[in-house]
This record gives structure tokens, C-alpha cells and sequence, in this order.
């Protein structure tokens, strides 16, 4: 058909300036990172040429003065700390906006809008100041201390900053709509008469939730888990400022490799390692939608 | 097929697939037709028979797989929509909602390159055609369903096409709406004496408002003819199934004489019909009967009425549906008008007789 | 009925009599899907989103000279930032590359919406869309070290060029999604129409398709421009020494010692995020009933 290949090669010239660029400018780098992660270092930043798994195996191990290779847990324990971390925000998303997806779904329509605008208003905001503005709230002398001192509750400091504690807060408030989104999206698909169904059916509230309400939410709830986790696991301005450098995270200590540590193809390898944790994520939900969608046609 | 007069569109061998390989969808398995100029010419079928793709193809908004499409002789397969002469109502209207009633109205003639003086007299003409003079300055959104309906069928008026094109323009109005347009629409096709192709589903609609119908199942065209050859001439059992209730008998020739056929159903029910091409005596038969054209009695009365017993009735005001069940075992839907005096409408258990008057029987092809 | 084998379930009804004693009382009722709690816990979230953003406008009206302790009202820091060069060149650096970016991004989006949402399935389409929202997936750090390494690579000086040139490919996902999902939304028999009303493709586009997408482009540009605006971790690897933009100074600043200077500038990018966000809503909120 004469047309349909005309139509395709317009939608190909459409498209090509996007992919071009894209491809050009992203994908091309990440290639190219896989590339340095594989090559030496070169002591004034920047790669040397030949190839070495140095960068890899500095992961595990240390090299000592005569060469020999030693365990090391240091960056495992980074990397432990940032999932963790991930995690915790994540749980903590999912605790804190599940209900508020839910609220919001059964509001009118007006309503809905509202407020969901103002779920995502500070999302647009600047990330560096929004984190920055805990740093007011939590550090010694800050919004929180500075009170509780005047009334004399408290004495000395509580310590809250430079903690995995504060790092925590700082993540899940930069990504909760990232989770509160997903969630609402289909839990508004979801038909209300289910619900009137279920209670109909002598389903309590709580079985009404379980019963209804979470599973037919999972898409949404899945999507948003991986949305919170995903950037999380990268996160860079939370570690760096609420956690003082002190609590380092991977997205910290890739950034320290290419600044001040001046080690490229660690820092590289550190990126891969950040990408593989990502994709695995990825994969995860999509053979996990793949098989709801299986469920749903059988 | 189209005796006298000019062919305004001649389909021939028209085939249409959708996909290719594994999932190739056929919507048109084959169609030939023609379409006399000025005729109410309506494509019927329930949903996916490929009658919208048909009406698709003449607008050019897909490209044939196979065949040829004239429009009043020029083969119009390589032209764009925007280059062939015949213009579409839409299912859905789809105005432009960002233009008022007169832009939308005025859009084709301002793309032809036509002077805005001619412009806006074509709009004026083509509003008060449709009664919406006084709307022109609305918007799509500030307008009812059956406004927006006429507005769109000035918009496609406006250029005065060789052909409109109507995808099931009424199925998104009201009943009492749908019944009013009916007639606007057959009365707005005799004056302008455009040729109209309107596409539907509802067997009402084509049979109050055409000249001619084709009615379509499966991409395949069934049978084409005047609304009363459609209703009481059905060819095969999909149109006399489709088009108004029928009771099937299977029944075998036992005699033909001057082309009418003597036949025996099953418990021994005989009815005439005429022979359809290919069929002898002794051969299995479908007849096709519908069920207003026979009546139920208390009693024998003397004539040819065959013996049964009603197994229920439905009242449905104007009349009441029985089903009977002949002593020899078939079963006959029979619509009965009502009497003035309902009460004494027959109900199930009562013993009838079911008279079937020569002529009702109609052999089917298949 | 006699029905005998029907099994009712066993469920006790209220006695009547006790029903009636309550009568009196208002009725408290049973409403089907509803939980306690549920108000305030969406209220708690809000005060949990809205309470830094709130802290962060006050404390930049504190007199005090160290930025998290609050000791009276003042203006005197906004007065101060307004007049320092530093802030006023970083925000004309900020400015030039989301003007670029926006412009170039927006530009990219709208022509790669249309090849997707209009140009049917074709082998690639899911491929070309996944490229597309690359962007969103991948890490920003990762992204900012790999464009950081690519840019050494290619031996490009570090400066507005290679910022716009990052800032370009982060934001083109951004401007994709609203006019994507505007041209989805919107009917493509309208399109039809056109071109049956004797409209050339050029046409169809010009006088319907564009005039209805304008909103979604529109949307685009901001979200783009507000992206590149807010953006600090690509920035912070691809900048030049000439061109920090506003996020590195604020950073820079947080880190020698905050002083209330950057609460003032953070307050001013907050409002005009905000702005912007608000006039983006109030332009995509009419989507479900302009079109159709």
C-alpha cells in the first residue's frame, strides 16, 4: 500500500529530530560511561586509556600497599544504606499517600482537581530548595527546636540533621506525589459500585479494603512504588544536604567520584551499578503488569 | 442495476483488509454496487459489517485493498478526501469546537479558495436549510446534540457536494429526535437533489427514509432493493433475520407447478411458495414467514387453518405476540393487532387455529 | 415461597424496639466505602507538603543573620539579594538556557506527538516512546555524569552551550506528555472533517489541528521551562565556570554557610514556580470539555 508507507515515512521524518537528539546526547553518554567505567583512572579526573575491571572490583575490595586485594564493605554499605533508604521512603510513600489517593478518589470531580493540583504543586518546585527548607526546619535551633526550647521542653539539641532519619523525611517529601499519582489513577478507574458490592455482600470495612479496594489499586500501587524507589535509589540533594555528606548514598558518591574524588571510571561503575539496581526494578514491574494483564484477559 | 438516470458512484469489486499477515482483520470481503444520482441510498447491517468502511472508502479516509470507486464515472481511488466532491456528516458531528456555527459552516468553501461574500452567502443558505439561521454565532459547546446535528449537516451541505456521505448521523439523538430528522432529512434530500449514502443499523430508519437499501453482513453485501423488496422479498435468512421478526420452517418440495412450490414441514404443515432458483422437488428448504401476515382464530371457521395450542402471549399494546404450537409439532410466532375490546385477546393454553394465507411462505436461498 | 432449601444468611437485624430508642439521637448512618481518619490523615499530608514551603517563605523575613534561627521580621535580605551582581547574572544564565531549552525541547515534542498520536501503529512506535521518556527513567545522576563524560568526550567547552544542550534532552519528555495527551483527547475525526471539507494536510493542520492544540503546547513549554529552570544536578556537572545558574548559586551558597539571602531567592523561584504550575493547570483543566 502506497499510502501506508508514505504515512510512515512522515511520521519518521516527525520523529526524528526527538530520537536524534535523544539518542545523540543520552543514550550515546551512557555508552560511553559504560565505556570510561572499564577504563583507568586518570589522577586529574578524566580516563586513561586501556582497558581494566579496576573500577569493579574496587566495589568489593581494597588494595593494600603490596598490591594484594582485601575485602572492603564500605561501598556495599552504601549501597545497602541507599537501598535501604529507598525503601524506607517508598514504605513510608505508600503509608502516608495511599489514604490520601483514596480520599481524593471519592471526592467530586471539582475537588479531585484541587486537590491534586495541590498534591503535585510542590513537586514543580525547586528540589534543592525543597529539601533545603527542612534544613530550617530540623536543624539545631530550627523551627522544631526553637520552640520546644522557648517553652522549656527541651534542653540541649535533638540532633535531628545529618541523619538517616532526616535523609528519610527528605526523600519521601520530594517524591510523594510520585506516589500518591499512580495510585489515585486507578483507584479512580475503579468503580465505586464494587465497593457498594462488596459491603452488600457483608464485607466490614476492613474486608471491604482488603478485599476490594488493595487489590484492585495494585497497578497503582506497584507503579507508584517503583516511581518513589527508583529516583530514591539516585537520589543525590537529599544525601547531600540533609545527610551532611556524612550518610553517603549512591547517588552522593558518584557525584563525589567525578567532583572532588577525581576517580571517573569508579564513579562510571558506581552508575552502572545504579542502572542495573534500576532496570531490575523495571523489569520487576513490568513481568508483574504483564501478568495482571494475562490475568485480566484469561 | 440502475436502469435510468447517471451512476453517481459505482463500486466495483471493492475489497478491504485491515493489517496484513497473521493479524489481517477483512472488513469488505467483496462489493459491487451502484448508486443512481439523486437517490436515498442507505448501507444496513449490524455493527462491524463494513458498512462504515464502505462510506469510509467513498470519502476517501482509507485506501482500497482491491476494486475500483467511480464517482459519476472518474475513478476517485488516488484523490485525497480533500480533493474528491462529496462530503461526510459525521457520527459524532465533530464540529471544530473552536470555530463558531458559521465558521464551521463557512470552513470547506474558505478551504476552496472561494470569496468571503459567496462564503457567506452559502452559510446563510445552507443554515436556514437546516433551521439554524439564528445560531450562527454559537459555539458548538453552547448547543444541543440534535442542533449540533443539523449545524453539521449545514456544514457538509455548505459546499454543495456531488454526494453526502452519512455515517449514522441519528444514533446519537433522542427517539422523538431521531423520528423528526428522519423526515427532515428524506424532505432536505429531494430539494437540494444530492445524492445521499447514509449508513445505519436501524432497520426503521432505512426503511422509512431510502429509495434503496443494501443491507450487509460480514463485508458482504446480502441483498440490495427498494425497502418493501427488503421486507417482504428477503433473499437469504440473514435479511429476513435482520430486518423484522420471521419465523424459519424447514420444509421439503413435494411438487412445483408454475414456478410454486408445494411444501411439507415437518408434522405435516404445507405451505406454497415460490421456487427460488437451484431448488427441486424433494430438496430441504428454509421459508421464511412473518408473523403479522397470519392470524389466530377460536375456531376452525371452515377454511385451511391449521390446529394448535397458544403456548404464551405477550401483550405489546398495539398487539400481542403469541406463540403457538401446531398440532404437528412447529412452533409460529403470530402478531396479532389488538382488538377494541383487549380482554378478549386469546391467552396461553387456549386452542387456536393459525391460518396462513397463500403467498407468506417465502422460499430463502439458503 | 416454599422455597425451604434457601439458605438465608446469618445476620442478626437490629431489634426494632432498640432502634427506635435511638431515634431520638442524630443518626450517625453507615456510608459504604468510607473510613475514619481518613480526613485528617489527608490533612496531615497536606501540612506535611505545605509546612516546609510556608517555613522557607517566613524565615526569608528574618532580621537574624544566620538563615535558621529566627529572631524578628525583616526585609532587609530581599533588598540585599535583588542588588547582588552574582544573583543577577546567574538568573539572566538561568533565563537564556530554559528560554533555549524550552523553545528547542517544545519545538521536537510537538512534531514527535504528532508522528505518535496521529501516524497509527507502525513497528518502532513503542520504541520511539520509550527513547522518548528515557529521560524520566534513567537517574539524573547517572544522566549528569554520562552527559558530563560525553561532553569531555566530544571536547566541548563547558559553558550555555552544553547546558542548553542537556537542559534540551531532559525536557523534551516534558513537553511530549501534555500535547500528547491533548492530541489523544482529542477526536481525530475532526481532522477528517477537515480535510472532507476540502482542507490540505497543511490546512487540517493549520486551522483545526494546531488552533486545538495550543493549550497542550502551551502546557508543554511551561512544564519544559520550569524543569530547566528548577533543574540542579545536571547543571552542577555541565555548567562552565561563566554560567551558573540560579540552583548552583543557591547550592553554592547552602554550602559555605547559609545566610538568609537564599531564603529570599528561594522564595522568589517558588513563587514563580508556582505561578507557572498554576497558570499550567488552569490551562490543561479545560482539556475534558473544549475538545469533544
Amino acid at each position: 500500500m502506497a499510502v501506508g508507507a508514505e504515512q510512515t515515512r512522515r511520521t519518521w521524518w516527525l520523529l526524528s529530530p526527538a530520537l536524534l537528539t535523544v539518542g545523540f546526547f543520552m543514550v550515546l553518554p551512557m555508552v560511553i560511561l559504560l565505556v570510561f567505567s572499564f577504563m583507568e583512572a586518570d589522577p586529574y579526573g578524566g580516563v586513561d586509556p586501556g582497558f581494566t575491571v579496576e573500577a569493579y572490583v574496587q566495589l568489593l575490595f581494597e588494595r593494600d600497599f603490596d598490591d594484594t586485594l582485601a575485602y572492603t564493605g564500605i561501598y556495599l554499605g552504601i549501597i545497602w544504606r541507599s537501598i535501604a533508604l529507598a525503601l524506607v521512603a517508598t514504605v513510608g510513600s505508600l503509608i502516608l499517600g495511599f489514604p490520601v489517593a483514596y480520599y481524593i478518589a471519592r471526592q467530586n470531580t471539582r475537588t479531585q482537581n484541587l486537590l491534586l493540583f495541590l498534591v503535585t504543586l510542590p513537586f514543580w518546585t525547586n528540589l534543592l530548595i525543597r529539601t533545603y527548607a527542612w534544613i530550617l526546619i530540623l536543624s539545631t535551633d530550627g523551627v522544631i527546636e526553637q520552640p520546644l526550647k522557648a517553652i522549656g521542653f527541651l534542653d540541649g539539641t535533638l540532633d535531628m540533621m545529618y541523619s538517616n532519619g532526616a535523609i528519610a523525611i527528605g526523600l519521601i517529601y520530594t517524591y510523594l506525589p510520585l506516589m500518591v499519582l499512580p495510585i489515585y489513577a486507578s483507584m479512580e478507574k475503579l468503580d465505586f459500585r464494587l465497593i457498594e458490592a462488596a459491603s452488600d455482600l457483608y464485607a466490614g470495612r476492613y474486608r471491604v479494603f482488603r478485599e476490594v479496594i488493595v487489590p484492585l489499586s495494585t497497578p497503582g500501587i506497584v507503579a507508584g512504588c517503583i516511581l518513589v524507589f527508583v529516583p530514591s535509589l539516585g537520589a543525590f540533594v537529599a544525601p547531600d544536604l540533609l545527610g551532611g555528606g556524612r550518610k553517603l548514598m549512591l547517588g552522593s558518591l558518584i557525584h563525589l567520584q567525578f567532583a572532588s574524588s577525581r576517580n571517573w571510571p569508579f564513579g562510571a561503575a558506581i552508575a552502572m551499578c545504579l542502572l542495573a539496581i534500576v532496570m531490575i526494578a523495571l523489569m520487576l514491574q513490568a513481568r508483574s503488569s504483564a501478568r495482571r494483564r494475562a490475568m485480566e484477559v484469561a | 442495476m440502475v436502469e435510468d438516470g447517471r451512476t453517481a458512484i459505482d463500486i466495483r469489486n471493492v475489497r478491504k483488509v485491515y493489517g496484513s499477515g497473521g493479524g489481517a482483520v477483512t472488513a469488505i470481503e467483496r462489493a459491487s454496487l451502484d448508486i443512481a444520482d439523486n437517490e436515498f441510498f442507505t448501507l444496513l447491517g449490524p455493527s462491524g459489517c463494513g458498512k462504515t468502511t464502505l462510506l469510509r472508502l467513498i470519502a476517501g479516509f482509507e485506501a482500497t485493498t482491491e476494486g475500483e470507486i467511480f464517482l459519476y464515472g472518474d475513478e476517485i481511488e488516488d484523490l485525497p478526501p480533500f480533493k474528491r466532491p462529496v462530503n461526510t456528516v459525521f457520527q459524532h458531528y465533530s464540529l471544530f469546537p473552536h470555530m463558531t456555527v458559521a465558521e464551521n459552516v463557512g470552513f470547506g468553501l474558505k478551504m476552496l479558495g472561494r470569496p468571503k461574500a459567496e462564503i457567506g452567502e452559502a452559510v446563510e443558505r445552507s443554515l436556514s436549510l437546516v433551521k439554524m439561521s439564528d445560531f450562527a454565532r454559537r459555539k458548538p459547546s453552547q448547543m444541543s446534540g440534535g442542533q449540533q446535528q443539523r449545524v453539521a449537516l449545514a456544514r457538509a451541505l455548505a459546499p454543495n457536494p456531488k454526494v453526502l456521505l452519512l455515517d449514522e448521523p441519528l444514533s446519537a439523538l433522542d427517539l422523538k429526535l431521531r423520528q423528526a430528522m428522519r423526515n427532515e432529512l428524506k424532505t432536505l434530500q429531494r430539494e437540494t437533489g444530492i445524492t445521499f449514502v447514509f449508513v445505519t443499523h436501524d432497520q426503521e430508519e432505512a426503511l422509512t427514509m431510502s429509495d434503496r437499501i443494501a443491507v450487509m453482513s460480514n463485508g458482504l453485501i446480502q441483498q440490495i432493493g427498494s425497502p418493501l423488496d427488503i421486507y417482504e422479498r428477503p433473499l437469504n435468512r440473514f435479511v429476513a433475520d435482520f430486518i423484522g421478526d420471521t419465523n424459519f420452517v424447514e420444509a421439503d418440495i413435494a411438487s412445483v407447478e408454475g414456478g410454486v412450490a408445494t411444501c411439507q414441514s415437518a408434522g405435516g404443515l404445507e405451505m406454497r411458495a415460490a421456487v427460488v432458483d437451484g431448488h427441486g422437488v424433494g430438496d430441504r428448504v428454509t421459508l421464511a414467514l412473518r408473523p403479522e401476515k397470519m392470524s389466530l382464530a377460536a375456531s376452525a371457521n371452515g377454511g385451511a387453518a391449521t390446529p394448535g395450542r397458544i403456548e404464551s402471549a405477550d401483550y405489546l399494546g398495539t398487539s400481542t405476540s403469541y406463540k403457538v404450537m401446531l398440532d404437528g409439532g412447529v412452533t409460529l410466532a403470530v402478531r396479532e393487532q389488538n382488538p377494541v375490546d383487549a380482554s378478549t385477546v386469546l391467552a396461553a393454553g387456549d386452542a387456536v387455529h393459525v391460518s396462513i394465507p397463500v403467498g407468506t411462505a417465502r422460499m430463502l436461498v439458503d | 415461597m416454599t422455597d425451604a432449601a434457601r439458605t438465608t444468611p446469618d445476620i442478626a437485624l437490629p431489634d426494632a424496639k432498640v432502634a427506635g430508642k435511638a431515634s431520638g439521637q442524630k443518626r450517625k448512618g453507615f456510608e459504604v466505602g468510607s473510613f475514619p481518619g481518613l480526613k485528617t490523615w489527608t490533612w496531615v499530608f497536606f501540612i506535611y507538603l505545605y509546612a516546609p514551603i510556608v517555613v522557607l517563605v517566613v524565615y526569608s523575613f528574618n532580621a537574624n543573620n544566620r538563615a535558621q534561627k529566627w529572631t524578628g521580621f525583616s526585609t532587609s535580605w530581599y533588598a540585599k539579594a535583588f542588588s547582588n551582581d552574582d544573583i543577577q547574572s546567574a538568573t539572566i544564565n538561568t533565563l537564556i538556557v530554559a528560554s533555549a531549552a524550552t523553545v528547542l525541547a517544545t519545538a521536537m515534542a510537538l512534531l514527535a506527538a504528532l508522528a505518535l498520536a496521529r501516524g497509527g501503529r507502525f513497528k518502532g512506535s513503542t520504541a520511539s516512546l520509550g527513547l522518548i521518556s528515557l529521560p524520566l527513567i534513567v537517574p539524573e545522576i547517572a544522566t549528569a555524569v554520562a552527559t558530563l563524560s560525553f561532553f569531555v568526550v566530544i571536547g566541548i567547552q563547558f559553558g550555555l552551550l552544553t547546558l542548553i544542550i542537556a537542559h534540551t534532552v531532559f525536557c523534551i519528555p516534558f513537553a511530549f506528555l501534555p500535547i500528547r495527551a491533548r492530541l489523544e483527547g482529542m477526536d481525530d475525526t475532526l481532522e477528517q472533517a477537515a480535510m472532507d471539507l476540502y482542507a490540505s494536510r497543511w490546512k487540517a493542520f493549520r486551522y483545526v489541528t494546531f488552533p486545538l492544540l495550543l493549550p497542550g503546547i502551551v502546557a508543554g513549554a511551561m512544564l519544559s521551562f520550569i524543569i530547566s529552570v528548577d533543574d540542579f544536578i545536571i547543571s552542577l556537572m555541565v555548567a562552565g565556570a561563566g554560567s551558573t545558574t540560579l540552583p548552583l548559586y543557591i547550592y553554592g551558597m547552602i554550602r559555605v554557610g547559609i545566610s538568609p539571602e537564599v531564603n529570599v531567592i528561594s522564595t522568589v523561584m517558588l513563587l514563580i514556580s508556582l505561578v507557572f504550575i498554576t497558570a499550567y493547570w488552569l490551562l490543561t483543566r479545560g482539556d475534558d470539555h473544549t475538545v469533544h
